[in-house]
């Protein structure tokens, strides 16, 4: 365990106190904890579109995001598109690449590990095959993903590997991607 | 009938409680549904062994007195060292005396059974936290081909069906079973969660003369960091066998036990595995090593001496674990679901129980409920509660803590007076 430096505390900008707090209220009151997070998606032209996130519901009632957030996807010219973004697939990395990243600074914090940069690089292989319909054996979906964290931190590389790891054991992106979810699509 | 207090449950729990309550003058019953170390006898696999050395068996006025200190007990042995336990305290016992109802009265108890029915002031539930083997609700949606068993049900692996096996959990229990299994020739897919792994020695002790040299197994439930996860952490992949041989995920894999993610769920006769399995290893390895770590520590600065300290390899996990097993396939024809027990209160008409169905309590004393106590349960006092050299101090602390209550008591009638 990462021992704390007394003469120096310890900012990763996460406030870690506030999350123990919601921890013990939620103790109380189960239902609060249940979120249901929203996404609204318009198609533009092609394989363009651009989705929106702005309302969410917790803590027993509506919330809302500061702004409204914009999200547009598309595919590569390599598939005959107009590449006005980037594609829904990079879009999951990312959001996996942020999940991950965000649990870092909140565990090292909880560790009190000063964390001096954080970096990461994800890569997931994918054979369109799969998409294309060209061989029901190949999913669509990526064959795997790859993340490979470069960080400096004040602590040992095994205390660095260890909040690493509790950051996976703790995100819900990396949940979603490495177990099923039931996924039900109306048309209404 | 009339008495003080009810101690329900004849196992290593109740029997120490017993002691101690003798030892204190304080007129009990012990309450037993069977015999003494009726869990040990008839809800057990024959081939099970205690999983700390026979010296390690220290109960309330009763130590180790063998010739083979660093041995573990098998079955038998741990109901015969049972039995003669109970010569020893000879408690008031009921034996083959089922509660079927506990409820308040005005300033105590009635315990209900077969036998008849208790007024009591004090109550101690010595009946564990390993009373019932539940499968998760996925186990729903198994094919109906496929045999599906407890650790309660199980007895061997001939009684198994020939074929595949599917082991569902990797604490002590999904190993040990893994590891008999595999050995019998029947192939093993072991599905990994969360676990914790262990080395059955460690620099030429065992690990629980570690535990116990350290200070850790006597860690005090209310100075341990987080308490909720320290009492529902998987048990250590350890097995009490002649050979000391580990049973962790490499001695499996050595054995041809093919690893496989946490079972996730099951569709169209598919079962869906997690693709976490390389994490929750480094969690364990990174964990294990955290431990030694310690010992080192512990050992340098108390001058102990022992072999250099080896570190375990990590944890081989191949490059892409399945992600889904097709039962027919693969060729399983029975799934043991080693998914931890729970323990039984559907005899207990007193709300203390929480969401979960465990029961509130601080230490064991259920506050409550004044004059109700735990007794036998993962970390209720110290990280040995668990194990039968644990439950002696737990019973101490509570048996004082219940002698304080009925003295406040009776104090507080003689002031009414």
């Amino acid at each position: 365990m990462a021992k704390a430096k007394a003469d120096k505390p310890v900012n990763n900008g996460v406030n870690v106190e506030a999350l123990f707090g919601a921890q013990e209220a939620l103790k109380n009151a189960p239902e609060a904890a249940k979120f249901k997070w929203r996404a609204t998606v318009k198609w533009i032209k092609g394989t363009h579109s651009r989705t929106s996130i702005q309302s969410f519901y917790g803590l027993g009632a509506e919330q809302k995001h500061k702004a409204k957030y914009d999200f547009d996807a598309d595919h590569p010219e390599v598939f005959a598109a107009e590449d006005n973004a980037a594609t829904p697939v990079e879009i999951v990395l990312a959001g996996l690449a942020s999940c991950l990243t965000a649990g870092v600074a909140a565990v090292a914090q909880a560790r009190k590990v000063q964390l001096r940069s954080v970096s990461a690089t994800l890569e997931a292989g994918m054979d369109v095959r799969g998409i294309l319909g060209m061989d029901e054996d190949i999913r669509n979906g990526f064959d795997g993903i790859k993340v490979t964290y470069k960080i400096d931190a004040d602590a040992s590389p095994e205390d660095i590997k260890a909040i690493v790891a509790q950051s996976q054991k703790r995100s819900a992106v990396y949940d979603i991607i490495t177990n099923p979810t039931n996924v039900t699509v109306e048309v209404s | 009938m009339r008495t003080t207090a009810v101690i329900i449950g004849a196992g290593q729990a109740g029997l120490a409680m017993s002691w101690w309550l003798a030892a204190r003058s304080i007129d009990h019953v012990v309450l037993e549904r069977g015999e003494v170390a009726n869990t040990w006898r008839t809800e057990r696999w024959p081939s099970l062994t205690l999983l700390t050395p026979n010296w390690q068996s220290r109960l309330p006025g009763f130590g180790y007195e063998g010739d083979d200190p660093d041995s573990f007990r098998t079955l038998p042995e741990t109901i015969a060292f049972l039995e003669r336990y109970a010569r020893l305290v000879s408690p008031p016992l009921k034996t083959h005396c089922r509660v079927t109802s506990v409820r308040r009265t005005g300033d105590g108890y009635e315990v209900a059974t077969a036998q008849g029915t208790w007024q009591c002031k004090a109550v101690v539930l010595a009946t564990g936290g390993f009373n019932i083997a539940q499968p998760p609700k996925l186990s729903e949606a198994v094919p109906s081909g496929i045999a599906q068993l407890t650790p309660v049900q199980y007895r061997n692996p001939e009684s198994l069906q020939r074929g595949g096996v599917l082991v569902v959990g990797a604490a002590a229990t999904g190993a040990q079973l893994a590891d008999e299994i595999q050995r019998s020739g029947r192939p093993v897919t072991l599905a990994v969660g969360e676990h914790v792994r262990a080395t059955r020695t460690y620099r030429g002790k065992d690990m629980q003369w570690w535990m116990d040299a350290t200070g850790l197994n006597d860690e005090r439930y209310d100075e341990v960091e987080n308490l909720t996860r320290a009492r529902s952490l998987p048990s250590f992949q350890l097995a009490g066998y002649p050979d000391r041989r580990n049973i962790d995920l490499n001695a499996l894999t050595s054995l041809g036990v093919k690893l496989v993610g946490r079972l996730a769920g099951i569709r169209d006769g598919k079962a869906q595995l997690s693709g976490s399995l390389r994490n929750v290893c480094e969690l364990a390895d990174l964990k294990l090593n955290r431990l030694l770590n310690r010992i080192d520590e512990w050992a340098a600065e108390n001058g102990v001496r022992g072999d250099p300290p080896h570190r375990p390899e990590p944890t081989r996990v191949e490059a892409s674990p399945p992600l889904g097993l097709d039962f027919d396939r693969a060729g399983i024809r029975t799934i043991v679901w080693a998914t931890g027990f729970r323990p039984d209160y559907s005899w207990l008409d007193v709300p203390v129980l929480d969401r979960k169905g465990n029961i509130r309590h601080d230490g064991g004393v259920v506050t409550e409920a004044p004059g109700l106590y735990l007794l036998g349960l993962t970390f209720l006092r110290r990280r040995k509660s668990t194990l039968i050299d644990g439950v002696g101090d737990d019973a101490r602390d509570l048996s004082a803590h219940l002698a304080a209550q009925l003295g406040a008591r009776s104090v507080d009638a003689a002031a009414a007076n």
